[in-house]
């Protein structure tokens, strides 16, 4: 493939990744590139690990093996102060939204604001504002998050992601659960933030669809590994078994519609035993 | 047996490491104690909802506990006919013993539940690791002035439930069954030290103010984020802080009354 990320030119790079909870291997020496300014999506079936590898990239969890590095630095060999700096120039949006319930919509937006900044209010009015704004949600600026739908929490998420002009964002299942009109506005929202605001974007999904809708770039993980990857295209016309079950939605495949278990039928006749 | 042993080995193993995490816990609670001074919004918000919004419940049960201990103690005093003894009686009791240990128990059912609650449910929506990949520390800001709003409140509150249980005490003592009401007060100052008494008293409430906060807010932050994991640790918390403050009790009482 001649359009592969070149090292240079990625923000985030991924290398020999491994990483485990308890006796599960979650990723298996994986490597992946993420190019700046370009919005790259990892997908995936549910409980592969994507939210955890988000999580990797932040800093929140430690790999076992290999490196993670962000604007060229290695974010687990940062100390406290140096991570937390790195961070102000992430931004996340979680799959919950993961607003401050005790704030309303104007707060949450204001509070990286407040936390990071000596702005005067007035200058901090602007610009959540215009964040606010740019998410087609100044007038919700006085609700609660509790009384805000689940697509308009993520686009307070969203505003409030973007308040502090960060170099990227990650975005975790972000059509999770939308109906049709609010996914395409987050659709949208996030394509032309993309262009706008000159972001890197990391998509993590498995809305096939319209996650190939924006990606330039897509990686799908299954089973701690990298099974497929290229561009959309590349993508839906792969060969690879794993990447077509998981492009037409098969029920079995490579990737088994059953947890794994003992044989069926023994199962069943081994009464007596309550498990 | 050795089932047993092993249980037994495996449960102090669990116990101590989740000590070693509680103490981790409350020595970077304390550092941020310096950056809150900077932010006193922060804790007077908490001191709201900690400390003044336990008020009601602390005077009416100081008002209640002061007037049971005048009523049970005339009855006991008459029969020596030192009725007028009474005073001292119930403010002692209540300075030493019933205001921060009933008090302590009231703050951790009523602030201490909340608190274990509110934190808990924050992890398990996300807020806190939201916090956190915003680059805001939530121990700082989140937990370290709901601690300090608590080890505030607790002396305060201990203070209030004594002095209302005293008002409680003379209501019954002086007004229902006609001790002299001169007798009363005049008995008391001259019974009460304040060294002995009040200061203890109100380190005791400090003690307990600690210690409670402490358990609220770690089995909130290490509560397992699910609406089971947080009822869980909800309990625990009230659990926990009613044995540490009858424990703590006594081992305060040795210390402070054992020599006389
Ligand atoms: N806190 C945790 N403790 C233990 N296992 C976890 C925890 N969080 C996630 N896992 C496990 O890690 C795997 C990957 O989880 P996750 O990254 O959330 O998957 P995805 O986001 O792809 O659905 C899952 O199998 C899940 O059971
Ligand atoms: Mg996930």
């Amino acid at each position: 493939m001649d359009n592969r990320i070149t090292p240079q030119n990625s923000l985030v790079s991924v290398r020999n990744l491994s990483f485990s909870r308890g006796t599960t291997k979650i990723f298996d020496n994986i490597s992946l590139d993420f190019e700046r300014g370009k919005i790259t999506a990892i997908m995936g079936p549910s409980g592969t690990g994507k939210t955890t590898l988000l999580k990797l990239i932040g800093g929140q969890l430690y790999p076992d093996q290999g490196t993670i590095s962000v604007d060229g630095e290695n974010v687990h060999q940062l100390r406290r102060a140096e991570l937390y700096n790195l961070r102000k120039r992430l931004g996340m949006l979680f799959q919950s939204g993961a607003l401050l319930t005790d704030m309303n919509v104007y707060d949450n937006v204001a509070f990286p604001l407040r936390e990071h900044t000596h702005l005067p209010e007035s200058m901090i009015r602007t610009l959540v504002l215009m964040k606010l704004q740019a998410v087609g949600l100044r007038g919700a600026r006085n609700l609660m998050p509790n009384e805000l739908s689940g697509g308009m929490a993520r686009r307070i998420a969203l505003a409030r992601a973007i308040a502090l002009d960060p170099m990227m964002i990650l975005y975790d299942e972000p059509f999770t659960g939308q109906d049709p009109i609010s996914m395409g506005i987050l659709v949208h929202l996030i394509k032309s933030l993309n262009t706008t605001l000159g972001l890197t974007s990391i998509i993590v999904s498995h809305d096939v669809h319209d996650t190939s809708a924006i990606a330039d770039y897509i990686y799908v993980l299954s089973g701690g590994k990298i099974v497929g990857q290229g561009t959309p295209k590349e993508i839906q016309q792969s060969e690879s078994e794993w990447v077509q079950q998981f492009m037409t939605g098969a029920a079995d495949g490579p990737v088994h519609f059953h947890y794994p278990a003992k044989d069926y039928v023994d199962d069943l006749l081994s009464s007596g035993k309550r498990y | 047996m050795t089932a047993f042993l092993q249980y037994l080995g495996q449960s102090t193993r669990i116990s101590f490491t989740k000590l070693g995490r509680a103490s981790c816990f409350l020595l970077q609670i304390l550092a941020g104690i310096l950056s809150l001074l900077a932010r006193p919004r922060l804790l007077l918000k908490q001191l709201y909802s900690v400390g003044v919004l336990s008020f009601l419940i602390i005077t009416i049960s100081g008002l209640f506990v002061g007037m049971v201990l005048s009523l049970q103690g005339y009855y006991t005093l008459s029969d020596f006919g030192a009725e007028e003894s009474l005073g001292v009686m119930v403010a002692a009791s209540l300075v030493r013993e019933l205001g921060p240990v009933v008090s302590g128990l009231l703050f951790a059912g009523r602030a201490g539940s909340a608190l274990t609650a509110e934190i808990g449910l924050m992890k398990a929506t996300e807020q806190l690791s939201g916090m956190e990949m915003m680059a805001v520390d939530p121990i700082r800001r989140i937990i370290t002035p709901r601690f300090v709003a608590g080890l505030i409140s607790m002396p305060l509150l201990a203070a209030l439930f004594s002095a209302v249980g005293v008002i409680g005490g003379q209501m019954v003592g002086c007004g229902l069954l006609g001790v002299d009401e001169g007798a009363f007060w005049s008995q008391m100052q001259s019974g009460i030290d304040f060294k002995d008494d009040i200061i203890n008293g109100v380190i005791k409430s400090i003690v307990f103010g600690f210690v409670s906060s402490w358990i609220a807010l770690f089995e909130g932050y290490d509560a397992i984020p699910t609406s089971e994991g947080v009822s869980r640790a909800t309990t625990r918390t009230v659990v926990n802080s009613a044995f540490s403050i009858l424990g703590l009790d006594f081992i305060l009482t040795a210390l402070m009354f054992g020599e006389h």
